[in-house]
């Protein structure tokens, strides 16, 4: 079946074959063989962004948002350096993506050729895997495999480095196919005398937790479903990661909110207090963990992972479980039927009554406020105005995101996108860009703050070009918001750099784009301004004016455990030990 | 709100000086690593060991199936027990990695070295040389009126001994291929 055709073309043609409709991109000297290819076919939509991190993050909205690869193609030279931040983004947070990017002509590198660099040594430490293909015949099976180690274990972003002569060029193209024996294979069934060991556990703990991360949401929806099943019939309480919302529904009874550095009092303490807990697609990430020696003192601990290096790496389990979370689940579920669907129920009964204590704190309190709009306000009447709706959430990176995650809730799986393990300011704009393409009629939403919208504020031009809708609801308190509240906290509240100085008018700055802008100060005007927003049909830039010296609770303070958490400005004297104040 | 009791635009003291403290006791492991031998993978795997702070004590590497196109590489490394276990997790996660090996847990194994020593003196030293160069088997495989190379192969405590002889007697310059390992027995 294999058919002759330039490098150019096979590109083209791999991409089809592997069900891509949106490439998002920029093109450049050494891509326009492979952009001559995508001008003389319509299958493929190319979304011509306005900076190549904004293709990335694009890319990866339009992945996180559809579970399927999100695909860039960018030049050489500075289009491969502009894409690196949003590859160690991806990497970071697991996101599939394959990258092409173009490369001078095989018998120019090395050469300091006109826009040359070294595009898979700069890439090698933030991809899952790259290539630099130099034989036009070998670019179909690289661009299979790519496809390959993209999308299965522990997804992550690829990329391909195609010299320009290996575009031209002829050579034969033979399709993927499911025969095709990939070498790279990793283990997605779990052992299953370890699932028996944790269903054991399960059985007998007093007080249990699942403690569920991005990895449910990566392993697909049959794994968010699996995930309810298991916690409906067990009652046992369950918080998440900032990557892992959705997976199990907000609005569910078991549910008890983010945990972490900004997670809710009731699940850091739950956490700290348990006997059991049941880590599922997690990795006991700094922000989560708090103070390693003093994380959850007096728990078994089980992790499933279907990434062997994620398992011992920060906190030593008891029970690890290398395999595919849905696999893992479903085992889990047939075993634990199997023995008699047995739980502790009188014990787990008394731990509920104490996280209901807990949850009496009612940790999300702030001082309301009836002349300036509150940004836990803002996000509360933004979640009651389009919680009906068909709704995707991306969001920047500060104060905002951490408010999103805890006023707003999810009720389904890869609805919410957000920069968790890089923390990439500029993410969110271009990522809501990716997630309206995937779902051109849905209300996409990005929540930002208006330092870490400038960042990407380019993309304005792509939104308009596509007709995309996309709601940039930005919570403007004219600082650096999380820098600020950590000047305030450590460095003596001198508060070095972080103004938003001399900000544009968003409303202008909209109608340049021949975009809407909305600007609004008073709370009482709010719910009609959000109604404005989902209503227009078309770009929307929402400058919402907020109070400026809000700070973010709860918090755990850095090098604190989980039950030394800050819930307002009255807590925060001394709050911080010395040894705290080095860590990020 | 002032946590670490820093006056208000003081600098008095700062909170950059302060370190964590880890102690656990640190191992030396021989890992066996085997790759696709490919362009970039020698640079996948010590890029591993720069970007997530690992060290290299030794390290070899040389495709040892022709057919296959797989080369084998040799890292002497150290670390906690946790450290290690990490490292050979991080190992197995490259794409191009098939199989990674701790002969220092996995059995008896067999580490040996080889090293090229330039002893240049005259006299007594140089026939002393010679003749620990024996007791050590160790061959010569240069000679001028004023020099030998010596070629030893063996543990690297062995050629570590060998070389801290020949230094009063004129040792000028050293080569040491890093150290090879494989397991005792029949199994591979």
């Amino acid at each position: 079946m294999a058919r002759q055709m330039t490098g150019a073309r096979m590109v083209v043609q791999a991409l089809k074959d592997h069900g891509v409709d949106t490439v998002f991109g920029y093109p450049g000297g050494a891509v326009l063989p492979i952009y001559d290819e995508i001008f003389q076919q319509n299958d493929i939509q190319h979304i011509l962004v306005r900076h190549e991190q904004g293709a990335v993050h694009a890319a990866e909205g339009y992945a996180r948002s559809t579970g399927k690869p999100g695909v860039v193609l960018v030049t050489s030279g500075p289009g491969a350096t502009n894409a690196v931040t949003g590859l160690a983004d991806a990497l970071l947070d697991s996101i599939p993506i394959v990258v092409l990017t173009g490369q001078v002509p095989t018998f120019m590198i090395g050469s300091d050729a006109f826009q040359e660099a070294d595009t898979v040594g700069i890439t090698r430490p933030c991809t899952k895997h790259n290539w630099l293909v130099k034989d036009t015949d070998a670019l179909p099976a690289t661009l299979h495999e790519a496809f390959h180690v993209a999308t299965s274990g522990r997804p992550g972003p690829v990329l391909i480095d195609i010299p320009k002569d290996v575009q031209f060029a002829n050579g034969s193209y033979t399709p993927p196919t499911k025969a095709t024996q990939h070498r790279y294979q990793p283990q997605v069934k779990g052992d299953m005398e370890t699932i028996k060991e944790l269903v054991e556990a399960m059985e007998t703990a007093k007080k249990p937790i699942f403690y569920t991360g991005g990895g449910v949401i990566n392993s697909g929806p049959a794994a968010s479903q699996l995930l309810r099943e298991l916690v409906e019939a067990t009652g046992f309480p369950i918080t998440s990661t900032l990557m892992g919302l959705g997976a199990y529904p907000g609005s569910g009874d078991k549910w008890l909110g983010m945990l972490g550095m900004h997670g809710l009092y009731e699940a850091n303490m739950a956490m700290h207090g348990c006997d059991l807990m049941i880590n599922i697609g997690a990795r006991f990430d700094d922000r989560i963990t708090g103070r390693i020696d003093a994380f959850s003192p007096n728990s078994r601990k089980a992790h499933i992972d279907i990434d062997p290096s994620s398992i011992n790496k920060v906190i030593h389990v008891d029970i690890p479980i290398v395999g595919d979370v849905a696999h893992v689940l479903e085992d889990m579920l047939k075993v634990w039927k199997a023995r008699g669907r047995k739980t502790n129920s009188e014990a787990v009964a008394k731990w509920w009554k104490q996280i209901e204590e807990w949850r009496a704190v009612n940790c999300l309190t702030y001082k309301g406020s009836d002349s300036v709009i509150k940004p836990q306000y803002a996000l509360q009447r933004l979640q009651a105005l389009t919680k009906d709706h068909d709704r995707y959430i991306t969001t920047e990176v500060g104060q905002h995101q951490m408010w999103a995650a805890q006023y707003l809730h999810f009720e389904d799986p890869n609805r919410w996108m957000t920069s968790g393990g890089l923390g990439t300011m500029g993410y969110g704009f271009p990522a809501s860009i990716g997630v309206q393409m995937a779902h051109r009629d849905a209300l996409v939403i990005n929540v930002a703050g208006e330092a870490s919208w400038l960042m990407n504020m380019q993309e304005m031009g792509t939104a308009m070009q596509f007709n995309l809708p996309v709601k940039q609801f930005i919570l403007n308190n004219e600082r650096l918001g999380m820098v600020r509240q950590w000047q305030q906290l450590l460095h003596g509240e001198r508060y070095s750099q972080s103004w938003s100085e001399a900000l544009p008018d968003f409303v202008k700055l909209a109608e340049a784009f021949g975009a809407k802008g909305i600007i609004c100060k008073d709370p009482a005007d709010l719910d009609d301004a959000i109604m404005e927003m989902i209503n227009y049909d078309g770009p929307v830039i929402f400058d919402c004016l907020v109070e400026k010296h809000e700070n973010c609770f709860p918090m755990i303070p850095s090098g604190e455990p989980h039950n030394k958490m800050l819930l307002g400005d009255a807590s925060t004297k001394d709050a911080i030990k010395e040894g705290g104040a080095v860590l990020v | 709100m002032n946590a670490l009791h820093i006056k208000k635009g003081s600098n008095k003291h700062s909170a950059y000086n302060l370190r964590p403290n880890f102690s656990d006791q640190v191992e030396t492991h021989t890992l066996a690593v085997l790759v696709d031998n490919e362009a970039g993978v020698l640079a996948r795997v010590i890029g591993l060991f720069s970007g997530r702070g690992y060290n290299i004590e030794s390290l070899t590497v040389a495709e040892v199936d022709h057919l296959g196109h797989l080369s084998r590489i040799t890292i002497v490394t150290r670390g906690t027990p946790q450290v290690i276990e990490q490292i050979k997790a991080q190992l197995g996660r490259i794409v191009p990695v098939h199989q990674v090996h701790d002969l220092t847990v996995e059995g008896p194994s067999v580490e040996r070295e080889l090293a090229l020593l330039k002893v240049a003196s005259g006299g007594d030293k140089r026939v002393e040389a010679l003749r620990l160069a024996d007791i050590f088997r160790a061959n010569v495989v240069d000679s001028t009126l004023d020099s030998f190379v010596f070629e030893i192969t063996g543990a690297p405590d062995k050629i570590d001994a060998f070389a801290d002889l020949m230094r009063p007697l004129g040792l000028i310059e050293m080569a040491r291929t890093g150290v090879a390992a494989l397991s005792r027995g029949a199994e591979a």
